[in-house]
């Protein structure tokens, strides 16, 4: 029985044996070959890959925790539905794109984040106490959580892998130029890295630097600018191709 | 704890490796368990602190060769055990043999998107004075508790300024231990780069760390 790999180590997820994650630990230009068709379904497909310890223990749980009446299973679908189709980094361009047009809506966002970002309805569950960040041509923020994978859901959904992974946690406090480069941003040795490491409830958003070129856009336009990493602080965002 | 899980500055894990377009989910199992632990979360029995104490107490080899989703895994286990939720003799047959505790509000759909965007969490309402306030200057403790703590080992020991105080909040190393919720202040301490990694450090450089009053003291 092969065992699920997308371990805390650098290895591609999909990975489902053994020999593989061992030679991706020791292979780092593996590139980016990450294939969702490769997304091992839970369920026996027409292939017929059987299915691995973790997939039958989480199953064998499910139904164990639904026979004695202690969960829903159609409020687990409820659950996955939100997170999957409902919240995620949309949410902060908006906020991102709207701080860049409206002035007094930027000011409340850097005075009182929470409430700020809950103008635009975006609350609740890992997103109770928020604080924005700005980004300006002296300072560069950048997020991690070295303890376990803090991250604001109402803004940005659920953290990717690389967030929550080995790599990214240990080497963000201590060599954040270094991550930085790898993402392609290179800070210049005159502006300031500041590492927001995400230890208590507070969780953190960067407010990145609006694109020179960008002045005609309407908010719409903007939020469509914005990606999910550079509100964690490890992209700049770049204003469209011409 | 000196846990596996407290990661921050060391070395030998490799690239960070983003994936273009990275579903949420990269197998039916991750959606599964991530749900689990939410709506057994839901039940009350535990708090969010204990939940991350049950991940940390994954053995190290282990948690550095599984997945996320499999410390979860794990650590939503050794809760629903713990708690009274289900026997250990359930956990290991995966098969009903006793009733579950008569007085649980099972999570239902209905519930899910009041219970996602309710906006209390950890802080905490209240008159706790305040030891630090801004511009203070402080040094984390050296502590080495064997249960649950915020404050990273990278930090301890190490000098920094109190950048802002964040309020009052549940004090997660005594609300993971169930010794309730104990409010203390919180607060972004500043520490420069090169206090906590040396002069090879860039001097402009710094990493703010959000600390518990308990884990400083004044400098």
């Amino acid at each position: 029985m092969t065992r699920i790999v997308q371990s805390l180590y650098p290895v591609s997820s999909g990975l489902t044996d053994k020999d593989d994650s061992l030679s991706a630990m020791s292979d780092h230009h593996h590139g980016h070959d990450h294939d969702h068709e490769h997304e091992h379904d839970d369920r026996p497909g027409p292939h017929g890959a059987p299915l691995t310890d973790v997939q039958l223990r989480v199953r064998a749980l499910e139904s164990l925790l639904v026979d004695k009446g202690l969960v829903d299973p159609k409020a687990l679908d409820t659950l996955i539905d939100a997170y999957e189709t409902k919240v995620g980094p949309r949410n902060g361009a908006r906020v991102v794109a709207k701080a860049w047009v409206d002035p007094a809506f930027k000011q409340r966002l850097l005075a009182d984040s929470t409430a700020a970002i809950a103008e635009l309805g975006y609350i609740g569950r890992q997103g109770e106490d928020m604080v924005v960040l700005e980004n300006t041509p002296k300072v560069h923020n950048v997020v991690v959580c070295t303890l376990c994978s803090c991250y604001p859901w109402p803004v940005l959904g659920l953290p990717p892998v690389w967030y929550k992974s080995g790599p990214y946690r240990a080497r963000t406090v201590i060599d954040p130029r270094g991550v930085l480069r790898e993402f392609g941003v290179d800070v210049p040795d005159g502006v300031e890295v500041r590492v927001w490491d995400s230890t208590a409830e507070l969780r953190y958003l960067v407010l990145p630097e609006r694109p020179k070129g960008t002045e005609g856009m309407t908010e719409e336009q903007l939020a469509e600018l914005v990606t999910r990493d550079a509100m964690i602080g490890v992209a700049q965002v770049k204003a469209p191709a011409r | 704890m000196n846990g596996m899980h407290d990661l921050g500055g060391m070395h030998g894990f490799g690239p960070v490796d983003p994936e273009p377009n990275e579903p949420v989910f990269h197998h039916e199992w991750e959606r599964r368990a991530f749900a689990l632990n939410l709506a057994t979360g839901f039940l009350g029995r535990w708090n969010i602190d204990m939940g991350r104490y049950a991940r940390e107490l994954m053995p190290g080899p282990e948690y550095l060769t599984t997945s996320y989703y499999e410390h979860w895994l794990y650590g939503l286990e050794q809760l629903l055990v713990e708690k009274g939720l289900v026997t250990t003799e359930e956990m290991r047959t995966l098969r009903p043999t006793a009733p579950a505790p008569g007085d649980l509000r099972v999570l239902r759909p209905d519930d899910v998107p009041r219970r996602l965007r309710a906006v209390r969490a950890a802080r905490m309402e209240g008159d706790v004075p305040a030891k630090f306030k801004a511009g203070d200057e402080v040094v984390a403790r050296n502590i080495n508790p064997t249960g649950h703590t915020r404050l990273p080992r990278y930090a301890r020991g190490k000098r920094g300024v109190v950048d802002r105080d964040h309020g009052v909040f549940i004090y997660p190393d005594a609300h993971a231990a169930g010794l309730g919720k104990q409010p203390q202040h919180c607060y972004s301490v500043r520490f420069t780069a090169r206090e906590l990694w040396g002069a090879d450090a860039l001097t402009r450089d710094a990493i703010y760390i959000d600390c518990f009053e308990p884990y400083l003291t004044p400098a």
